[in-house]
């Protein structure tokens, strides 16, 4: 029995000692981003703050330089959100059609199809990189927002309309067929039978292109122009901006703030969050 | 009108279809043209056969960057499944507050890398960071310094990636478990089979496809990590850190080399292909009945 509990609390030990090693990081962060440079020399990178300022959150929010424009991430915030609503909300319609077509409404060719857009979501974006900037310039989209967004939704569509088909497949096909019976056509049938169904799904769906496009880097540091970065490419300007001393609080508050909106997120919906994270890699 | 109506369903279908065969597969052909051609600062369209990729292959810094890939993408699969493994299992032993340490687990999943780059860029510093700390606790000898060292510094990039992908693996894992089939375990514990030889001999085994799900994920990640290392070392010191999708980035975006630039992301594409289609193709082929 003695030997059975000795292992319980291993157990436990090392579960804790993991947990720790995941807070660790957002520990530090918060508190460096609480103290004042002063204390930040002085004092160790796990010690609590002596004194709580909030100065580094606002010189991070509206004075810290990105390059060579120094008015913090709020306007970097701001092209974040005006970039992923529209795209979240676009990509999630769109998969929404697409993978209702795929589940209900097979035609030939439609597997092909699938699997064309299934291969579509592996691919490294390198390879769409040099192309798209092309393209982008040629249809005067360089460098804006609107731009941004359709880049997202373009290779957002592939991992929307996966989670849409692979939740309608369980939709017996039966009430389709019963529906179309009675003269529903394509459209009545979606808004009238599927809608009502699909809330957890595009949950799901929102939730994982939120996360996506928020967070993404690549597109940004690529295609966006000064006035339309998004705010992770803000924050590493921040980071790495050499100007002046070297701000570790501004740059932990910084960080904090770009993470805020996505761990918001996955606190209030964790549920979904992982099941999206699933759902992109096991068949549903 | 009848035809409408038989053909909304591809009509629906009919934007993405053009959108995907543009924007992916003729993108990627674009892509494969270019690598084949003489482009440097402008594209080029005549065919000149394989010179880039003999440049590519001939380049240190490329050599640099495939072996941190091999380096990064081995050990990051490998402790990533290893601690999500041993999380789950140890998870799943009827633990109190279950909940909480999964969402402890997960959360690093949520975050940008740039935000998990920042972070460890901040406390793997030697002058102010973890050494500091430890060496202020009276560790004078204490050196932690990967950071800053070119033989070293990749594997902070493994520390951080490690830290970020782990919990997810945990995730995937605990799920798995959780699936299989309890009468067969109770059955096996009835038979008074130790606790580890139901899981080395049963739960595992039956979980090989979670394995490969996992495993995929991972490598995926690993061969498109570019956020992460752009941020914890901005590929540095030197190009020590250097990883095939920063070093895309420079040729095409610094270097103005765009011959190089989409050589090398070609190459990045066949990797992941190699990985990938051998399993969208088990995945996609209909199964046969049970």
């Amino acid at each position: 029995m003695t030997s059975n509990t000795m292992l319980r609390w291993g157990l436990y030990a090392v579960l804790i000692v993991f947990a720790a090693f995941y807070l660790m990081p957002l520990f530090v962060m918060l508190t460096t981003s609480l103290k004042s440079l002063e204390e930040i020399r002085t004092g160790g990178l796990l010690s609590l703050p002596r004194e709580i300022t909030f100065a580094a959150w606002s010189e991070a929010w509206s004075t810290a330089c990105a390059g060579t424009q120094c008015e913090g991430l709020r306007p970097f915030f701001w092209n974040s959100v005006l970039m992923a609503v529209p795209a979240v909300a676009i990509s999630t319609v769109v998969g929404a059609l697409n993978g209702y077509v795929f589940a209900q409404w097979q035609f030939r060719g439609a597997n092909l199809f699938f699997a064309g857009i299934l291969f579509g979501c592996f691919i490294p974006f390198q390879v769409v990189l040099l192309p798209m900037a092309q393209t982008l310039g040629f249809l005067g989209l360089a460098g804006s927002i609107p731009g941004l967004i359709f880049v997202h939704v373009i290779y957002g569509i592939g991992f929307t309309t996966l989670f849409f088909r692979n939740y309608y497949v369980t939709i017996p096909q039966e009430l389709v067929r019963a529906a179309k019976v009675d003269g529903a056509g394509f459209f009545r049938i979606f808004f009238a039978v599927f809608l009502p169904l699909s809330l957890p799904i595009i949950t799901v769906s929102v939730i994982w292109q939120f996360t996506q496009i928020w967070n993404d880097f690549l597109f940004g540091v690529s295609f966006a122009g000064p006035g339309s970065q998004p705010v992770t490419v803000a924050l590493n300007n921040i980071v790495n901006s050499t100007t002046g001393v070297k701000a570790y609080n501004v740059d932990m508050a910084a960080a904090i703030i770009a993470a805020l909106p996505t761990l918001f997120v996955y606190v209030v919906a964790g549920k979904y969050f992982i099941r999206g994270l699933t759902a992109g890699s096991v068949k549903g | 009108m009848e035809w409408l109506e038989r053909n909304v369903p591809k009509l629906v279908l009919a934007p993405s279809f053009v959108a995907i065969l543009i924007f992916v597969y003729g993108f990627i052909a674009w892509t494969a043209w270019i690598s084949l051609t003489k482009s440097r600062l402008m594209p080029k369209y005549e065919l000149d056969g394989f010179g880039q990729y003999g440049r590519l292959f001939a380049a240190p810094r490329w050599d640099v960057a495939m072996n941190n890939l091999f380096i990064f993408g081995g050990l990051f699969i490998v402790i990533s499944m290893a601690i999500g493994l041993l999380l789950a299992i140890f998870l799943d032993q009827r633990i109190r507050a279950e909940g909480v340490l999964r969402t402890i687990y997960l959360y690093p999943m949520a975050l940008s890398l740039i935000v998990t780059g920042t972070a460890w860029k901040w406390i793997l510093n030697p002058g102010l960071g973890i050494q500091e700390t430890v060496r202020g606790w009276g560790f004078e000898s204490f050196a932690f310094d990967w950071l800053i060292r070119p033989e070293m510094a990749i594997y902070t990039v493994v520390l951080a990636a490690v830290w970020q992908a782990s919990g997810f693996v945990m995730a995937l894992f605990l799920a798995g478990l959780r699936s299989v089939d309890t009468e067969i375990i109770r059955a096996a514990q009835v038979d008074g089979i130790p606790n580890h030889r139901i899981y080395s001999a049963i739960i595992i085994p039956t979980m090989a496809p979670i394995f490969l799900s996992a495993f995929i994920v991972l490598a995926h990640l690993a061969i498109k990590a570019f956020d992460l290392v752009i941020a914890l070392t901005n590929g540095g010191p030197g190009y020590a850190t250097d990883l095939p999708a920063t070093y895309m980035y420079a040729m095409a975006f610094s270097r103005g080399d765009l011959g190089q630039a989409a050589s090398s992301a070609m190459v990045m594409m066949g990797v992941i292909f190699a990985i990938v289609v051998p399993y969208l193709y088990s995945e996609l082929r209909p199964r046969r009945d049970k």
